[in-house]
């Protein structure tokens, strides 16, 4: 410890601004001004602004590439009404769409057809939030794990491999291939947990790498006759039997399926892992103060590769419940995006199970309303790509949110608390 | 120390007896397998009595010269029994506590990379052309190299720069919307870096106002990029591609003399404009980053921030400025994908690039010439995959295409080690 | 150069750091200001250097009100600091940092190195420093370092020098030639603040004394004033400056280390070849320079590294080899020296941080699953028993002082049963109140006869602990004589001079401090004492 420790405390007795616990109350306004002043400077509060902002971020980018704004946009000074009706049309109409693809569709002549939307939302919402969870994990011991795509990829391919190669009785076969799609994304996270453990490699270049590795591997393995469709050419697997598919959950009009089920078991035992487990007391240490973790004999680097497996088994169920739920085959795209966009709703969610279930559904949401919107009123879903990260640039910014509405900040200053503990340093072996 | 005390020597026992480390033999080893799979696969086993073909001039040279058979089984024999000859010095030299110069992986790599060549072509009647093998490297590496350029320019001032994906493909569409517009190639170029430094400017303005984690920020901030990019290709650039999406591309410029210097010359000096600027950036901040007033207040804000704060630096000022230079010189590299070919803008078309020019810079340790090394080691790995699947291999695409991002992992995990970056990389400056 | 500071007032929330302090540095003093730990003196220095904006008062340069929006305003007005903590940049060499933020350049911005190097050497033979301008930071040890930090003050035509804690670092000869440094700075006409919470020092070489408690000037006072008057001022209240301990009755001898040697990456012998006992009922202290191999010792001796060669054997079971877990199970407690890093995990909370190397056991645990309410009751038990400060078991640690934190670490680990008890700088940072509970809680320790091991680098934590002393340099032992050695004989061991020949010089040359030491004799306990003290002072003041 020859080197001068980087950031010294002004005193010891002194903790340096925004780092103090002890808030002061400022002054104390009395009852309802109280209330009201809470409500606004809530988190929850900021989230649902921060919400609000990057839909109407969206909606500007809506109206700026309609066609009939651009054209009102022309004559702006002689009737500037036209812009703002023209504008409005667009955004109300795009986001009309958006809500009809994703709750509830008032067009649709009967009821059963009307909540279809929710269903595909949680549908959509599935995979995102097991991967999201895995992810979280993983952010809250202190691990950047880009790779759930690569994870929700090797997972697929295990559960698809034991669902149309073997011929089993049905749970069984379902289990076997749900165990199997867990420890799919285990070992390809648990490539990065190693390698982090042993050679200090960073998990945020290996898991990319893994990434893209995963996405030729799937695309060699559909070229082989074991897991290419008998008499097809493409790369596309055999159907998955009905013994190892996830039963519907509402039977044969919604594609709604017991993944779901999967994804809420999950998030309540990840509840239960992080905070009453010693397994979690261990991950959130490492996390939080790696070099505390191992002077109290915490193994930090053995820790690393148990956080690495936990993250990949919940991607690998996130490939599951694709490739036996939702697609019932496996093909080069099994992953879609899900696992970069598990990414934001893992941050959307702090790290937290019910924060990531919710933040998943919305996210799902998006993504189901996007594809009724693209087909309904043309604006492309890439759109939604941008409101979702926006959503997650705000809420990560408070100070933002709370400017551009004009709310009061809370009663003293504090740094916002990091989604993701900072701890860039390594700690060597 | 004046005091003639401190000097003296703690010679109050007789010296102890002489421990020392263990040696570690992972290299030699490493070396060793690689080069007996080699011998056995390439040359043992492989095909007898066939040739392999190389060509080296272009058309276009001065100097011509024909392309040049060699035995395939034998050659590849000899060049892996070459290896291993070296991965016997390199045990003989791990042996006597000697540190290998860095001629040795070098040359240990150019001959495992021969021995492969002459086994993958073997029997195959069109000659594999070396000079366009090279310059198809560099020319693929550009956008790696801008790319790593940014992230030590952002890393060395101690912010980390996971958005030069996202700065590319700024960069790449701006450049093709620009230059489709004025239908001027160098006006794209002109527009690229304003692209990036406007994703370097948000993510610096969220790292150091709102203190968001840097990787957070940087992650989002290519999710956004691609989702503006995407939505604008598919709204505006798609429905008028001559209007919006038609750039022209740089045209070649062939610098005199240098040019017809046989194999290296229309390598490195038959090039556009963007390659020139390449190499001015790469030899400019290799010479400020550590020699300048500028390179020593950026770097001593990335290592000890406080201590630059204590001597009048402006810590966040510097980091911004960095930051936005950075994004500007990822920009920059996006024209690459676009005007740097005349080719028209398309959805996520950087493809990952970004992160891998962050693996070159992580390899070439956080230095302007380690990463132009690194970068052209994974542009040879990718135009190699190119080059081997036209002239069809035995190796099926898919497997190819996975090996530069497995040489990334092992360069990551084994040939760097335990890299020390910036200090203070990632972490918020406040007082 | 005059300096004045007038109703300065720094708050952090609803801590006040500083309130209302009036200073007056007058030209050519050495002017020392004296307070405790955590009293606010480096923050009031903060705000003097522009780190700091303060929240009321003013700063007068010459009679002339200034204000300093950065450090770069108060260098320009005249005023260097010496940090506590070395503002060095490690991977620079001594030029660059020198030179760092008033670059002398060449054409295009490039440093002009020649020149660098030229204002190192100019003021490095002007004091005698004999400081290498291109060796880099990372390689020079502490005492050099800190020498780089004045010539990079002094470069900058600095007339007002702060000192922030300059001793805390140095050997009692390396603090004497520090205190010839600065009457040398004070005749050439350079004023100095020198801060510290040593009163031995402050008499020793102050002008005039400023004494500030809890942010606020109690007091002003003659280098004359008695040690303890001064020690009452600064505490608020009289002090007993020794430890109330009985004589140690050392048992057998549990543990033993032997041939220990560690070798670091860069294949630096950390600690060499280093051999010693501890028995039960004793407190063995290592005392040193910082960075002499102390810090590798504990972590070996814990598992954090693993030694080349050696043993650790602790009643009679050997420890090399194993994992922290094992050797913390085998009945280690390990208090460590950095106790911010790695002593407490900031955003845990208390009840969290009080189990986390027991969380695994009953009756935290059953099987893998944790039980709230036993890890709550243990808690609650620790910090009525350990006296922790704090509204809530489930504050995070964060939002402890540095003495609570510390007495959260020391109660986790004084928790179970120990066969031996390694504490590291235990009182780094404290104020006299949790410097007292410390070191009483580790001399109980010891009188349950648990064999105690403390590595210190302040001599008065050493003497007024130790019952046997082992001096360490560059990683090997230099001697191991018995508590209560005169402090030059140690002072002289922690630069590496062999026991005898140290004992030899010491009668020949006492330091100023030296002289103070037995001058002042303070009301320390005897402990069993073999000090060859047979010097008289020499140097008065």
């Amino acid at each position: 410890m020859s080197s001068p420790t980087p950031a010294p405390l002004p005193d010891a007795q002194v903790p340096p601004p925004g780092q103090t616990g002890v808030v002061a109350p400022a002054e104390e306004p009395d009852g309802g001004r109280r209330i009201l002043h809470e409500m606004l400077t809530s988190s929850w509060l900021v989230s649902v602004l921060a919400v609000v902002l990057a839909l109407l971020i969206g909606g500007l980018l809506i109206a700026a590439a309609d066609a009939a704004v651009q054209e009102a946009a022309g004559y702006f000074f002689s009737r500037p009404g036209d812009l703002l009706a023209a504008a409005w049309s667009a955004v109300s109409e795009a986001y009309a769409a958006l809500f009809a693809g994703a709750v509830f569709d008032p067009r649709a002549e009967e009821l059963g057809r009307a909540v279809r939307p929710i269903t595909e939302t949680l549908t959509v919402a599935t995979p995102l939030i097991l991967a999201g969870l895995g992810l979280g994990i993983g952010f809250r011991a202190g691990l950047f794990n880009i790779g759930a795509q690569g994870q929700i990829i090797l997972g697929g391919i295990f559960a698809g491999y034991i669902g149309f190669t073997f011929d089993l009785p049905p749970a069984l076969h379902l289990l076997l291939c749900v165990i199997g799609a867990a420890l799919g994304g285990a070992l390809w996270a648990g490539i990065a947990g190693v390698l982090k453990a042993r050679t200090g490699a960073h998990e945020v270049i290996v898991t990319i790498m893994l990434n893209n590795i995963a996405i030729y591997l799937v695309a060699y393995l559909l070229s082989l006759d074991a897991f290419q469709r008998p008499g097809s050419n493409n790369p596309v697997s055999p159907p998955i039997p009905d013994s190892a598919v996830y039963p519907l959950l509402l039977g044969g009009g919604y594609r709604l399926h017991a993944g779901f089920l999967v994804a809420i078991a999950a998030a309540v035992f990840t509840w239960w892992l992080m905070e009453r487990s010693t397994i979690g007391f261990r991950f959130r240490a490492v996390g939080s103060n790696p070099h505390a973790a191992r002077t109290a004999g915490i193994s930090v680097n053995a820790t690393y590769v148990w956080v690495m497996l936990t993250a990949g088994a919940f991607a690998g169920l996130a490939g599951s419940a694709q490739v036996l739920g939702t697609e019932r085959v496996l093909t080069a795209g099994v992953a879609a995006s899900y696992g970069f966009d598990a990414i934001t709703v893992a941050l959307l969610g702090r790290s937290k199970p019910l924060g990531t279930v919710l933040a998943g559904i919305l996210f799902g949401a998006l993504r189901a309303g996007g594809v009724v919107m693209q087909a309904r009123t043309g604006t492309p879903i890439d759109i939604v790509l941008v409101v979702q990260s926006l959503i997650v640039l705000f809420i990560a910014a408070p100070p933002l949110v709370r400017s551009v509405f004009r709310l009061p900040s809370p009663g003293v200053p504090r740094a916002p608390k990091p989604v993701v503990p900072v701890t860039a340093k390594e700690v060597s072996a | 120390m004046s005091a003639p005390t401190i000097d003296a020597p703690a010679s109050a026992r007789p010296a102890s007896p002489q421990v020392l480390p263990p040696i570690r033999w992972h290299a030699p080893i490493a070396y060793g397998v690689v080069a007996l799979f080699g011998l056995v696969v390439f040359g043992l086993l492989g095909p007898s009595g066939e040739t392999s073909t190389f060509g080296i001039s272009t058309s276009r040279d001065f100097v011509q010269f024909t392309p040049f058979s060699v035995p395939s089984k034998l050659t590849a024999t000899i060049l892996c029994l070459g290896a291993l000859a070296l991965a016997g010095v390199s045990f003989y030299e791990t042996r006597r506590r000697e540190k290998a110069g860095v001629w040795l992986p070098i040359t240990y790599g150019v001959l495992m990379v021969f021995a492969f060549l002459v086994w993958a072509v073997a029997g195959k009647d069109s000659a594999l052309p070396l000079t366009g093998l090279l310059q198809g490297s560099l020319f693929l590496a550009i956008p790696l190299v801008f790319g790593a350029l940014a992230g030590l320019l952002c890393e060395r001032s101690g912010i980390i720069n996971i958005a030069i994906e996202g700065q590319l493909l700024g960069g790449a569409f701006l450049a093709a919307v620009v230059a489709t517009l004025t239908g001027s190639a160098y006006a794209g170029l002109i527009a690229a870096p304003i692209a990036g430094a406007l994703v370097g400017l948000l993510l610096v303005l969220f790292s150091i106002k709102y203190v968001v984690n840097q990787i957070i920020v940087g992650v989002v901030l290519n999710v956004l990029v691609i989702g503006v990019t995407s939505y604008l290709f598919s709204t505006v650039l798609k429905e008028n591609p001559d209007t919006w999406n038609n750039p022209p591309g740089l045209p070649v410029i062939s610098i005199p003399v240098l040019s017809q210097i046989p194999i290296i010359g229309p390598v490195l000096f038959r090039q556009t404009a963007l390659v020139y600027i390449m190499y001015v950036v790469v030899i400019v901040l290799q010479i400020m980053v550590f020699r300048s007033r500028w390179g020593l207040r950026l770097r001593s804000v990335g290592e000890h921030p406080k201590a630059a704060d204590t001597v009048g630096i402006k810590v966040n000022r510097t980091r911004l400025r960095s930051t936005v230079l950075g994004g500007a010189v990822a920009g920059l590299g996006g024209a690459f994908f676009t005007v740097a070919a005349g080719l028209a803008f398309g959805k996520e078309m950087t493809n990952g690039k970004g992160y891998i020019a962050l693996a070159a810079m992580i390899l070439g340790r956080w230095s302007p010439k380690g990463a132009l090394a690194a970068a052209l080691l994974f542009g040879f790995a990718n135009n190699l995959q190119l080059q081997l699947s036209i002239i069809q291999t035995p190796i099926p695409s898919q497997i190819m295409l996975m090996t530069p991002y497995i040489v990334t992992i092992f360069a990551v995990a084994g040939l760097v080690g335990r890299v020390r970056p910036p200090a203070a990389e990632g972490i918020p400056y406040t007082k | 150069m005059k300096l004045e500071l007038q109703g300065i007032t720094k708050t952090f929330g609803p801590l006040v750091a500083n309130d209302h302090i009036d200073l007056v540095v007058e030209p050519g003093e050495i002017h020392a200001l004296l307070g405790e730990n955590g009293a606010g003196k480096s923050t009031l220095m903060n705000v003097l250097y522009g780190l700091y904006d303060p929240d009321e008062g003013q700063i007068l340069v010459d009679d002339a009100p200034v204000r300093f929006v950065g450090p770069g305003d108060a260098m320009a007005a005249g005023i260097g600091m010496v940090h506590q903590h070395f503002m060095l940049v490690p991977v620079f060499t001594v030029a660059e940092n020198v030179v760092l933020g008033h670059e002398p350049v060449r054409g295009a911005g490039l440093i002009d190195l020649p020149e660098a190097r030229r204002r190192v050497k100019e003021i490095s033979d002007q004091f005698g420093f004999h400081v290498d301008p291109d060796a880099y930071i990372e390689d020079l040890p502490v005492g050099v370092q800190q020498r780089v930090e004045i010539i990079k003050a002094l470069s900058r035509q600095a007339k007002v020098l702060i000192l922030d804690e300059p001793t805390a670092v140095l050997t009692p000869q390396e603090t004497d030639e520090l205190i010839g440094i600065m009457r040398q700075l004070k005749e050439s006409g350079t004023s100095i603040v020198f801060i510290t919470h040593k009163l031995r020092e402050v008499r020793a070489v102050a002008d005039r004394i400023t004494i500030i408690r809890r942010g606020k000037v109690v007091g002003t006072a003659e280098p004359s004033t008695s040690e303890t008057e001064l020690a009452s001022l600064m505490v608020g209240r009289s002090v007993d400056l020794g430890v109330d301990r009985s004589v140690a009755v050392p048992g057998e001898a549990t543990v033993q280390v032997r041939n220990l040697t560690v070798i670091d990456e860069a294949g630096v012998r950390q600690v060499d070849d280093v051999s010693f006992d501890v028995a039960r009922g004793e407190i063995l202290a290592i005392a040193g320079v910082q960075g002499n191999g102390q810090t590798e010792l504990t972590e070996v001796m814990l598992g954090l590294q693993s030694p080349v060669a050696g043993s650790v054997q602790l009643d009679g079971v050997e420890l090399v080899g194993r994992s922290v877990r094992d050797v913390l199970h085998a009945g280690v407690g390990f208090v460590p020296e950095d106790r911010s890093t790695d002593g407490v995990i900031a955003d845990f909370s208390i009840a969290e941080n009080l189990i986390l190397d027991l969380h695994r056991y009953e009756p935290f645990a059953r099987g893998v699953a944790l039980r709230p309410a036993a890890v709550r009751e243990n808690a609650d038990k620790r910090i009525a028993e350990f006296d922790v400060r704090t509204g809530s078991i489930d504050a995070h640690a964060s939002t402890l002082s540095g003495g609570n934190q510390q007495k959260v670490v020391l109660a986790r680990e004084m928790s179970r049963p120990l066969r031996l008890l390694i504490a590291s700088q235990p009182t780094r940072g404290l104020d006299v109140g949790s410097i007292e509970f410390v070191h009483t809680r580790i001399v109980q320790e010891r009188d349950n006869g648990t064999p105690v091991i403390i590595v210190s680098t302040e001599l008065d934590e050493v003497l007024a602990l130790a019952d046997r002393i082992l001096v360490m340099y560059r990683g090997r032992v230099v001697g191991d004589v018995p508590g209560g050695t005169d402090r030059d004989v140690l002072g002289l061991m922690m630069a590496g001079v062999p026991e005898d020949e140290a004992v030899r010089q010491a009668a020949e040359h006492h330091t100023a401090l030296g002289g103070a030491d037995l001058e002042a004799a303070p009301p320390t306990p005897a402990p069993t004492t073999t000090a060859a003290d047979t010097a008289t002072p020499q140097e008065e003041l």
